[in-house]
């Protein structure tokens, strides 16, 4: 399952307004990190559909979302409950890193 | 068991795929997880490849020799290697999903890893206004003012390329002249937006949850000034990545794999490396391509001499005479 993208329009309610917690991958098209950690996070999101949202912002798009959120790196990640930032991971890592890093949101 | 197993997907890594495979050899790659074409995947346009006189930007090359690896049947694994098992005749190379693969040779081409500045607050601060990754992260600082730190052909390279997006960039160096490039040097300093601060070296970070500016001591004085700043690139150069074979392979002085003479020979049978982690000096996409062919035509005559059938027809075609 690939992650679906989210815009400007579309963050309220599928971010803010989530049930469930919600990983926004923060991204760019340029960044190559971003492409390469992408496919990991498809996998995380399949395996843990059932706790754990991930979407994805394009940041060229959506650069009030990227400046809301003091984006000045990415990838970036930042996982929301209830509308607010409850994690923030900066940086393509290996799958088991990311996997320890989201451990509260995702077993 | 496989004959060949290649560490590292940079230049170097899929040139000696490119040979191995066009051996056939049936080349397994292990690419890492988030780091899959390597250094050149976090820089824009590659002006000095051989046979791109437009230039081409270095994933599009990075694609590319991959492709062209697989063409010829390299299989490509995206994990990162946890421990390595080389002691032996049959090289074992396990990986973060569990695996373990076996192989009667390996090349090892893992590159280098950004240097540090090595100030207690670089783990904070990093993805806060202090980045490795200009083309990553330059984007996020559209009219701000940053600096870059270093004097390499890296540095002019990313503090050329932010001035697309910063109103001011400083380029800041501990000695007085540079050992970038003379193009590199001289297209730094024709932009007007590059300034830059000599004989000076980043003594501390400022910033509590994001880069505020720097601490720079002079190098000659000893004087300390704050310089105030939005955001902090480090392009201070490199370290080859031999964590996981301290204690297996021989190292050098400067910390690369040793090899001998001109060869990729380690100080193991049947381990060969090639690129940035045996080179010091050179660094270069080309090189390292270079490198990596050296690698699997060493790798192809040990395969040879062991028995191995496609080796020995590849040698054959190649007119590879051993430098034994």
């Amino acid at each position: 399952m690939s992650a679906r993208a989210v815009n400007e329009a579309t963050f309220e309610q599928e971010v803010l307004n989530n049930e469930k917690a919600v990983l926004v991958d923060f991204w760019a098209e340029w960044c190559g990190p971003c492409r390469a950690v992408s496919p990991i996070l498809d996998q995380i999101a399949t395996e843990h559909a059932d706790k754990l949202d991930i979407v994805k912002i394009n940041v060229d798009e959506n650069p009030q979302l990227a400046m809301k959120y003091q984006i000045t790196a990415i990838p970036a990640f930042k996982v929301f409950e209830k509308g607010e930032v409850v994690k923030t991971v900066i940086g393509a890592k290996p799958k088991p890193a990311l996997e320890a890093d989201l451990a509260a949101y995702i077993s | 068991m496989r004959d060949i197993i290649i560490i590292g997907s940079g230049p170097a890594g899929f040139t000696a795929a490119i040979y191995a495979a066009r051996a056939e050899l049936k080349p397994l790659l292990i690419a890492s997880s988030v780091e899959i074409g390597g250094e050149l995947m976090n820089t824009t346009e590659v002006e000095n490849f051989p046979g791109f006189p437009e230039g081409i930007m270095g994933p599009d090359l990075m694609g590319k020799l991959q492709a062209q690896a697989e063409r010829f049947g390299t299989e490509v694994v995206y994990d990162d290697v946890v421990s390595l098992d080389i002691d032996g005749p049959v090289k074992r190379v396990t990986l973060g999903n569990g695996e373990t693969h076996e192989a009667a040779a390996l090349i090892y081409a893992t590159g280098s890893a950004y240097r540090k500045l090595g100030l207690p607050e670089e783990e904070v601060l990093s993805g806060h206004g202090l980045s490795w990754c200009a083309t990553c992260d330059g984007f996020f600082f559209r009219q701000k003012t940053i600096a870059v730190v270093g004097g390499g052909d890296s540095a002019m390279e990313e503090a050329t390329f932010l001035t697309r997006f910063a109103d001011k960039v400083y380029v800041i160096h501990r000695r007085d002249s540079l050992k970038a490039s003379k193009i590199m040097q001289q297209r730094a300093a024709d932009n007007e937006k590059i300034e830059f601060v000599w004989n000076s070296e980043v003594a501390a970070i400022q910033g509590e949850t994001a880069v505020t500016g720097v601490t720079l001591r002079d190098t000659v004085t000893g004087e300390e000034r704050l310089l105030e700043l939005d955001g902090l690139f480090v392009a201070i150069g490199n370290d080859p990545r031999t964590h996981l074979v301290h204690g297996k392979l021989d190292l050098t002085a400067e910390g690369t794999i040793w090899v001998d003479g001109r060869t990729s020979k380690t100080s193991l049978p049947g381990v060969f490396a090639a690129g940035d982690v045996i080179d010091p000096h050179y660094r270069q996409a080309i090189t390292a391509a270079g490198s990596g062919t050296v690698a699997a035509l060493d790798a192809e005559h040990y395969l040879a001499a062991q028995g191995n059938v496609h080796a020995a027809e590849a040698l054959l075609e190649n007119e590879f005479v051993s430098v034994d």
